[in-house]
C-alpha cells in the first residue's frame, strides 16, 4: 500500500491562508510534507513608483498580527537607504514598541491561537477545581486567575456550553485526541489562563497604543523619528506605561511561564512533541536598544545545531529561490535584484484520506511563498532561533534564562531542539523581553530629561540613487526589508520575511524548508484528525499574509503593467 | 406617524420578531452577565452609550438592552479574503472591560478563522453547515478584498481549493445581512492600490446584495460593534452615505471634531515633525494630515479604549476610511496636490503669512475643503 496524502486547508488560529499537505505511510508516519500558501495580494509591487515616505504604513499592511514589524522595517529601510540617522529618543521608543509589541503578541499566540493545541477543552470539564487551584501552586509561587471559586465558575460557563452542544468557535475540533497530555486539571489551570489572557492582551494592546497611536496598525513612525513626542513628554502618559507594562509582565510571570513549565513536564515524553527540528540552521538578527551601548540580542547564525560557534551574517548571502514557487524562472536572487512574476499553475485532483480533492503536485510550483536561502542552506529563524544564536554567542542573560529553565524542568539542552522547545523558546523570549523593557524605558525617561530631539530633517535628491536595507528582529523570526531609490521614488522593494524563511517550499536543490522538514518523521494518531500536524506548524506561529506579498516586476514602468494580461481583472 | 413614533415602531416590532426565534443558547444575556460580575445597571450604562453613538434618542436605550439580550438569535459568519487579519485583532482588543466584547462573545460565532479551533476539512464542514442550518438567519462579516483576476485564483480556500469569490458569492446568497469590515472589504483596500495585480475589489463589486462598509484600517471596534446592534435593533440597513457607510459612524470628517481644530483656525501649524508646534499640538495639516477629507468617528472614539489616536500621537490622518487612499491621498505626509484641493494648499501659506488674518482665513480655508467635500457626501442613499 502506498503512501496515503492528508490536506489540511485551511490552517486555522493563524495569520492568513495557508495550506499543509502530508503523505503518511501504512504506520500513519508523516513521509514527505508540503506547504503552501494560498493567496497573493502583491504589496510589493504596489510600493513601486511611490514616495519613500509611504514606505512604512503601506508596508505595515502586510500584517496586522505583527502590525509594527513592517513599519518599522520599512521606515528604517529608507532612513538606511538615505543615511538619515533617527535621534537617540527616537531609538528608544522604537525599541520600546518593539518590545511592547512582543509582550502582546507572543501571549495571543500561546494562549488564544496554539494553546488549543495543548490544552483539551473538553477535558478541563471533569477537573476538580480545588484539586486544581492546589497544583497551580506547583508551577508558580503565585498563580494567577486558579482560586478555587474562579476555577469553579470557569469550568460552569465552559459545562454549559458543551451540554448545549452549541460550541460556536470550539466545534468540530480534535477533542479526546490522544497525544493531549494535560490531566483535567492542568486542562482546567490553561483554560483559565486562556480566558484571563483575553483580558490581559488588551491592556498589553494599550500599552503599545500610548507610544504608537493605536494597536493594530500604529501611526507614529516616520523616516527621520517619531511624532509622538508629546507621549513621551508627558509623565502621565510614562506613567501609564509603567501601569499597564507591569500588569502584562505579571501574567507573563505568573501564568504563561508556569503554563510553559506544566507544558514540559505533561508533554515531556510525548513523542509527538520531541520531534519537529527538521533544519538545524538558525539565523537571528540584533534587537532591543536597551541604551546606548546593549542590545538585547545579538546577530549570527549557527549551523546543524551546532551551539559550540556563531557566525556573522553577511547581508549578500540571502537569496530567495523560486523553483517551486507560482513564479517564473528558477535562479536564487539576492532580494536587491529580485526578478519575480507570477506564474500560477494551481492544484491538481488528488485522492486523500478523507476523499477525492485538489492536491499539490510538488514536482510543480505550488506556494505563493517563495524559499529564501542563507549561502545556499534553508534557515529556521523565529524565537528558537534568537535563543539558540544568542546562546551561542555567550549572551549572560540568554544562558542564564535557558539554563534556569532547563534545570527546573529537568530536560536536557537537546529538548530545545523540538516542537516543545520553540514553544518554549517563545515563552523564555518574551520573559527575557519583559524583564528588560523597563532598561528601555528607563534609557529614555532619563534621556529627555536633557534632550527632547525625536527628528532628524532630510532630503531625498532626485537626482541620486539611494539602495538600503532594514534587518532585524520581529515576533515570527529576522525580517528584512530592501529598497532601491530613484528619481525620488521607489524603484524597487522587497521583503525577506520571517514566515518565509520557515514555511517556503522546496528550492531548485530539493531542500525542503522548516515546515516541511519539521512534519516528516511525525506519527498521527489519526490523519483525518490531525491534531499533530497542528501543533507542529503552530508552534512556528505561522503568518501568511506576511510571507506573501512578493512581487518586483523590476524594470517594468506601472504603466506597462497595467497592459499586462495577468492585471486584466483590475478594477478601474 | 411621526419619524420617531415610526422608528420607535420599528425597533418594538423587531425585538418582537427576534423574540419568536429560537435561542441558540440557552443561558440568558442576563445570567451570562451576571456570571461574570457585571450589575444591570452597568449594562443599562452600556445600552445608553451605544444609544448615543448611534445618535438615537435616550428613549431607545431599554430597546438596546432588549435587543443585546436577542443577541444570541444571530449567528455570524466571518470570512477571511485578501487581508492582514489587522480588523479581526482590532475586535479582539474590543473594549474591555465594557461589554462590546463580551456581547461579541456571546453572539453565535459559527465560523472565523483566526479564532476558530477546528481547522481543514472539520473548519469547511463547519462554514458549510452554518449556510445550511442558519440560512437567511445569519449575519455575514467579510474581511479582506476579494482578488479576481485570473478568475479569482490568487485565493484559494479549503481542501477542493475554491476561490474566494466563489466562497464569499455562495456565502452571501442566504445572510440576513452582510457587512463589509474594514477598508480592503469595503473598497479593495491596499491590494487594490495601483497597479492592483490582483484585481481586488471590494464586496459590494463582487456581489448583489446590500452591503453596509465600515471602513477604516482597522476600524475601530466601536464601529464594527455599533453596526451590529443597528441591525440587531431595527433589523435593517441603518442610514448609509454614498459609500454605504452608516452615517452615524462616518457623517463627519475627521477634521470636524479634531482635538487639533483651534489650531488650524488660528493657524498654528507643525512645520517639522518633532518641532515646537509638533511639542505644542499644533495642527498637522501641513505634515500631510487628510482630516479634512476622511469620514470617520476616530476624533472623538480614538482606538484601544481611548488610550490614543494617530493625530494625538503627532501624526497626521492618512484617510484610510475613503476609498483608494492609498491612491488619492499620497504621498501620506504630504498635502494632497493643490489642485486636487482647489487652493486649500495656497490658503495654509497665507496662514503663515499674517498672524493678524490667521482665524479668518483658518475659518475661510475649512469653508474651501467642505465646499470640495460636499461634492462628494451630498445626496446620498
Amino acid at each position: 500500500m502506498g503512501n496515503r496524502r492528508v490536506v489540511i486547508d485551511p490552517i486555522t488560529r493563524i495569520e492568513g491562508h495557508l495550506r499543509i499537505e502530508v503523505e503518511v505511510d501504512e504506520n500513519n508516519v508523516v513521509q514527505k510534507a508540503y506547504s503552501s500558501s494560498t493567496l497573493w495580494r502583491g504589496i510589493e509591487l504596489i510600493l513601486k513608483g511611490r514616495d519613500p515616505r509611504d514606505a512604512g504604513l503601506m508596508s505595515q499592511r502586510i500584517c496586522g498580527v505583527c502590525t509594527y514589524s513592517h513599519y518599522k522595517a520599512g521606515v528604517e529601510a529608507v532612513e538606511n537607504a538615505l543615511g538619515v540617522e533617527a535621534p537617540y529618543n527616537a531609538q528608544l521608543v522604537r525599541s520600546l514598541l518593539n518590545e511592547s509589541l512582543y509582550m502582546h503578541d507572543h501571549v495571543v499566540h500561546f494562549y488564544h491561537l496554539h494553546g488549543l493545541d495543548w490544552v483539551d477543552v473538553v477535558s478541563a470539564l471533569s477537573a476538580d477545581p480545588e484539586k486544581a487551584s492546589r497544583l497551580a501552586f506547583k508551577y508558580s509561587d503565585l498563580p494567577i486567575a486558579t482560586g478555587t471559586d474562579e476555577l469553579t465558575a470557569v469550568q460552569k460557563r465552559v459545562k454549559e456550553f458543551v451540554d448545549k452542544g452549541q460550541l460556536g468557535p470550539f466545534a468540530n475540533a480534535y477533542w479526546g485526541n490522544k497525544t493531549y497530555k494535560f490531566s483535567p486539571e492542568q486542562n482546567l489551570i490553561a483554560l483559565s489562563h486562556y480566558l484571563k489572557a483575553l483580558e490581559v492582551q488588551r491592556v498589553a494592546a494599550q500599552m503599545f497604543a500610548i507610544f504608537g497611536a493605536k494597536q493594530p496598525h500604529p501611526q507614529s513612525l516616520v523616516v527621520g523619528g517619531v511624532t509622538c513626542v508629546r507621549d513621551i513628554l508627558s509623565p502621565t502618559r510614562l506613567a501609564q506605561w509603567k501601569e499597564k507594562y507591569k500588569i502584562v509582565k505579571d501574567f507573563i510571570d505568573r501564568a504563561y511561564q508556569a503554563d510553559i513549565v506544566m507544558a514540559a513536564e505533561a508533554y515531556g515524553t510525548e513523542e509527538t512533541v520531541l520531534g519537529g527540528v527538521g533544519v538545524k540552521n538558525f539565523l537571528a538578527a540584533d534587537a532591543f536598544m536597551l541604551n546606548r551601548t546593549e542590545n538585547l540580542f545579538q546577530s549570527g547564525y549557527i549551523k546543524n545545531g551546532d551551539l559550540s560557534q556563531a557566525y556573522d551574517i553577511d547581508d549578500m548571502k540571502i537569496e530567495e529561490d523560486v523553483t517551486h514557487a507560482w513564479y517564473k524562472g528558477t535562479t536564487p536572487l539576492q532580494p536587491y535584484d529580485g526578478v519575480t512574476e507570477p506564474e500560477y499553475t494551481g492544484f491538481i485532483d488528488g485522492d486523500t484520506v478523507n476523499g477525492e480533492a485538489k492536491i499539490i503536485d510538488e514536482t510543480q510550483k505550488y506556494s505563493w511563498v517563495k524559499a529564501p536561502r542563507y549561502d545556499g542552506e534553508a534557515m529556521e529563524v523565529g524565537p528558537l532561533s534568537c535563543l539558540l544564536v544568542n546562546y551561542a554567542r555567550g549572551n549572560k542573560k540568554v544562558q542564564d534564562e535557558v539554563g534556569a529553565f532547563l534545570k527546573r524542568t529537568g530536560l536536557p539542552v537537546g529538548a530545545l531542539f523540538t516542537t516543545l522547545g520553540r514553544t518554549a523558546a517563545r515563552m523564555l523570549q518574551t520573559k527575557l523581553i519583559s524583564d528588560n523593557a523597563i532598561t528601555t524605558f528607563n534609557s529614555l525617561v532619563e534621556n529627555i530629561k536633557s534632550d527632547d530631539s525625536t527628528y532628524t530633517k532630510f532630503e531625498i535628491d532626485p537626482s541620486q540613487e539611494y539602495t538600503g536595507r532594514f534587518i532585524g528582529e520581529v515576533p515570527r523570526g529576522t525580517l528584512s526589508h530592501w529598497v532601491r531609490i530613484k528619481d525620488g521614488v521607489i524603484e524597487n522593494y522587497q521583503a525577506v520575511v520571517p514566515t518565509t524563511w520557515n514555511a517556503g517550499p522546496m528550492d531548485g536543490n530539493g531542500t525542503i524548508g522548516p515546515y516541511e522538514a519539521s512534519l516528516v518523521g511525525l506519527k498521527l494518531e489519526d490523519p483525518t484528525k490531525p491534531l499533530e500536524v497542528l501543533r507542529v506548524i503552530h508552534s512556528f506561529d505561522p503568518c501568511m499574509s506576511c510571507s506573501v506579498h512578493v512581487m518586483d516586476m523590476k524594470g517594468v514602468e506601472l504603466s506597462e503593467f497595467k497592459v499586462n494580461p495577468m492585471s486584466s481583472g483590475t478594477s478601474c | 406617524m411621526n419619524g420617531f413614533d415610526a422608528l420607535y415602531a420599528k425597533a418594538k416590532d423587531r425585538i418582537h420578531a427576534l423574540s419568536e426565534l429560537p435561542s441558540i443558547k440557552e443561558e440568558s444575556i442576563e445570567q451570562m452577565l451576571e456570571g461574570r460580575g457585571i450589575e444591570r445597571r452597568d449594562f443599562m450604562k452600556w445600552a445608553a452609550g451605544i444609544t448615543a453613538m448611534l445618535a438615537l434618542p435616550s428613549q431607545f436605550t431599554p430597546l438596546f438592552a432588549e435587543a443585546a439580550k436577542m443577541a444570541d438569535r444571530v449567528p455570524l459568519v466571518w470570512l477571511h479574503m485578501a487581508e492582514c487579519t489587522g480588523c479581526s485583532e482590532s475586535l479582539i482588543r474590543s473594549d474591555a472591560p465594557t461589554i462590546d466584547s463580551l456581547i461579541f462573545d456571546y453572539i453565535s460565532l459559527e465560523y472565523h478563522e483566526t479564532l476558530m479551533a477546528a481547522a481543514g476539512w472539520q473548519a469547511e464542514e463547519n462554514l458549510n453547515n452554518a449556510l445550511k442550518k442558519y440560512a437567511g438567519r445569519y449575519v455575514l462579516l467579510v474581511e479582506g478584498g476579494v482578488p479576481t483576476a485570473m478568475n479569482g485564483q490568487y485565493l484559494t480556500l479549503g481542501p477542493q481549493g475554491r476561490t474566494g469569490l466563489s466562497v464569499v458569492t455562495e456565502a452571501a446568497k442566504d445572510a440576513a445581512a452582510i457587512f463589509s469590515i474594514g477598508t480592503c472589504a469595503a473598497f479593495g483596500g491596499i491590494q487594490a492600490a495601483a497597479p492592483n495585480p490582483t484585481g481586488a475589489k471590494g464586496v459590494d463589486k463582487v456581489i448583489s446584495q446590500p452591503v453596509i462598509n465600515v471602513p477604516g484600517c482597522p476600524p475601530s471596534a466601536s464601529n464594527i460593534v455599533g453596526t451590529l446592534m443597528h441591525f440587531l435593533l431595527f433589523g435593517t440597513l441603518p442610514a448609509l452615505d454614498r459609500y454605504h457607510r452608516p452615517k452615524w459612524a462616518y457623517g463627519n470628517r475627521i477634521h470636524d471634531l479634531c482635538e487639533r481644530r483651534g489650531h488650524f483656525d488660528a493657524g498654528e501649524f507643525v512645520e517639522s515633525f518633532g518641532d515646537d508646534g509638533a511639542k505644542g499640538g499644533w495642527c498637522l495639516y501641513k505634515q500631510g494630515c487628510k482630516g479634512p477629507y476622511t469620514f470617520n468617528n476616530c476624533s472623538t472614539e480614538r482606538f484601544n479604549q481611548h488610550v490614543n489616536w494617530p493625530i494625538g500621537a503627532g501624526h497626521g490622518c492618512m484617510g484610510c476610511s475613503e476609498p483608494d487612499f492609498w491612491d488619492t491621498m499620497g504621498p501620506l505626509e504630504k498635502p494632497i496636490d493643490s489642485h486636487l484641493v482647489m487652493g486649500l494648499n495656497s490658503t495654509v501659506d497665507k496662514i503663515g503669512t499674517t498672524l493678524l488674518t490667521a482665524t479668518l482665513v483658518g475659518i475661510g480655508a475649512h469653508a474651501v475643503a467642505s465646499i470640495f467635500m460636499n461634492k462628494n457626501d451630498e445626496n446620498e442613499g
